[in-house]
């Protein structure tokens, strides 16, 4: 038909960089190990399932048929919250091109100018001002960049992440800029199914027992059900109050562990509004940050780089134009002389 | 001018296509300047207006800060934490965010937006001085990079081309 290669088509997600594994073609994103987050979906499901099935047909007749029909708005919630955790992007940062790398080592070399042959060259460290603040800003020689203020690099993921919190195996990634809040509302809405199922389940062992039944065998998943909300609730509630505190002062897990805002040396966390409520609106009611990292484009390995969004391109998301990686000077004649073929022979 | 010009499949983008493919065709890629971001104000994104020196051929001043500022701007817009993003948040978070399967983010929107611009921005006035901008989504919202190209034909849209690589500092 025509000279235009006959290959299939490769998205970006295939060829990014990093230890993460994508799923339904580039849509769902996520670390590698994922054991543990098959172990919380286990939990959840089976113990609401176990609730569903044994204590609601009692407890809606006996007490009101609103009570699972409340669990299960919250069980749904739960697990909105923990799919959207575990699966959107963290707020990855794209590794930096090579050109962009080297603009950068030429900048460092500059700022560092001549270093005596064998001593070490100092460390990259760039100083912005916050709010007048100095923040440091530490090179990642994996990633190729300096990382903006509040990222860190995962060494699991093996990215750079933006607004960095910690990377929660529970739910299977990093947790971010994009996904704190979902994050938080995960925790936040399972301490209260955790404790609605907990509450309900010592209401229905009460009531059995005013009846005088002798249905044990249905009081054994009962007590399954409280020994594991009863685990859950300590850890769960408590990382709840734990993000809480951090979400009222801005703070990510990352930089509470490694006391960067302590107070110590004067220093004080530049991105605090100072106000709680201000804090808690920024965090959870900002918004919502697109991902960076365009998983879905398509890789046009025939296009030259730098085409602005001005050129038409075949990539399905809404994003801009999709851009290739790696080029250098004389790809791009190369490239424009492929390109001249391809489009002489007028089809596309 | 080679007179290549691709059968664009969406026609009202022809011509826009058809002048920056004639800057790619006819020019090699000489420089690539990166605009870094400002972090004076915390980490909303927002990039440096200080004019690199590589470009002082290349273009006026005031023509590069206020497509700069402009797009710190936007940039400002869609970060903005106000009535309208509670909103948004609040009516996003009470339908556990499936609500953004069907409609856009307030920031999807200006990153549209952003894009226009700097197509705009360009066509307009930098594709006639052999410079392109690249959307920074596309670097991962860390840099705005300019490509200097060099122009080998004789059409002269650029000036000063073969000073412009002397100058860098390499």
């Amino acid at each position: 038909m025509s000279a235009v290669m006959i290959t299939r088509k490769v998205r970006k997600w295939e060829k990014l960089p990093g230890k993460n594994t994508f799923c339904c073609d580039g849509r769902v994103m996520m670390a590698r190990q994922k054991g543990v987050f098959y172990l919380t979906l286990f939990l959840i499901v089976g113990t609401c399932a176990l609730f569903f099935a044994f204590e609601c047909p009692y407890l809606a007749v006996h007490l009101s048929p609103t009570i699972p029909v409340f669990a299960a708005l919250l069980f749904l919630f739960v697990m909105a919250m923990l799919l959207r955790t575990s699966f959107s992007d963290p707020g990855v940062l794209p590794r930096a091109l090579p050109e962009e790398a080297t603009f950068i080592e030429m900048e460092i070399e500059a700022a560092n100018g001549n270093v005596p042959a064998g001593q070490r060259p100092p460390p990259r460290i760039r100083n912005v001002q916050i709010n007048n603040q100095i923040v440091k800003l530490k090179y990642c020689y994996t990633c190729k960049i300096f990382r903006p203020p509040r990222a860190s690099h995962c060494s699991i993921c093996d990215n750079c992440v933006d607004r960095f919190d910690h990377h929660c195996p529970w739910v299977g990634n990093c947790v971010g800029k994009r996904n704190y809040r979902y994050f938080y509302l995960f925790t936040l809405s399972l301490s209260l199914l955790t404790i609605y199922i907990f509450t309900f389940d010592i209401v229905h062992v009460v009531m059995r027992k005013y009846q005088l039944s002798n249905q044990r065998e249905q009081t054994g998943f009962t007590v399954l059900e409280v020994l594991v909300c009863f685990f859950t609730l300590w850890s769960v509630v408590g990382l709840t109050g734990f993000h809480t505190y951090l979400i009222s002062l801005n703070q990510t897990t990352n930089e509470d562990i490694k006391g960067s805002w302590s107070g110590k040396n004067r220093v004080q966390n530049p991105y605090s509004h100072k106000n709680i409520l201000k804090n808690c609106c920024e965090v959870l009611c900002g918004p919502t940050y697109p991902s960076v990292l365009d998983r879905r484009g398509v890789m046009q390995e025939d296009s030259p780089v730098s085409a602005a969004s001005a050129a038409p391109s075949s990539s399905s998301s809404t994003n801009p134009v999709p851009q290739t990686t790696v080029r250098t000077h004389t790809h791009i004649n190369l490239n424009i002389k492929s390109r001249a073929i391809t489009e002489g022979v007028g089809e596309k | 001018m080679q007179g290549l010009v691709p059968t664009a499949t969406d026609g009202n983008m022809a011509t826009e296509f058809h002048n920056l493919q004639e800057l790619r065709h006819s020019a090699s890629l000489a420089n690539k300047v990166f605009i870094q971001r400002d972090y004076s104000e915390g980490t909303t994104c927002k990039f440096q207006t200080k004019f690199p020196s590589e470009l002082e051929s290349r273009i006026e001043r005031t023509l590069f800060e206020d497509t700069v500022k402009t797009l710190n701007n936007y940039y400002a817009e869609a970060e903005k934490i106000g009535g309208q993003s509670y909103l948004e948040g609040c009516l996003a978070c009470a339908t556990a965010y499936l609500i953004f399967l069907c409609m856009e983010t307030r920031y999807e929107k200006v990153l549209k937006k952003i894009a226009k611009y700097i197509q705009e921005q360009n066509e307009k006035i930098y594709a006639p001085r052999g410079l392109l901008i690249t959307d920074p989504i596309e670097r991962g919202m860390r840099v705005i990079e300019i490509s200097i190209y060099e122009d080998r034909g004789s059409s002269g849209s650029s000036s000063g081309s073969s000073s412009v690589s002397g100058s860098t500092a390499r």
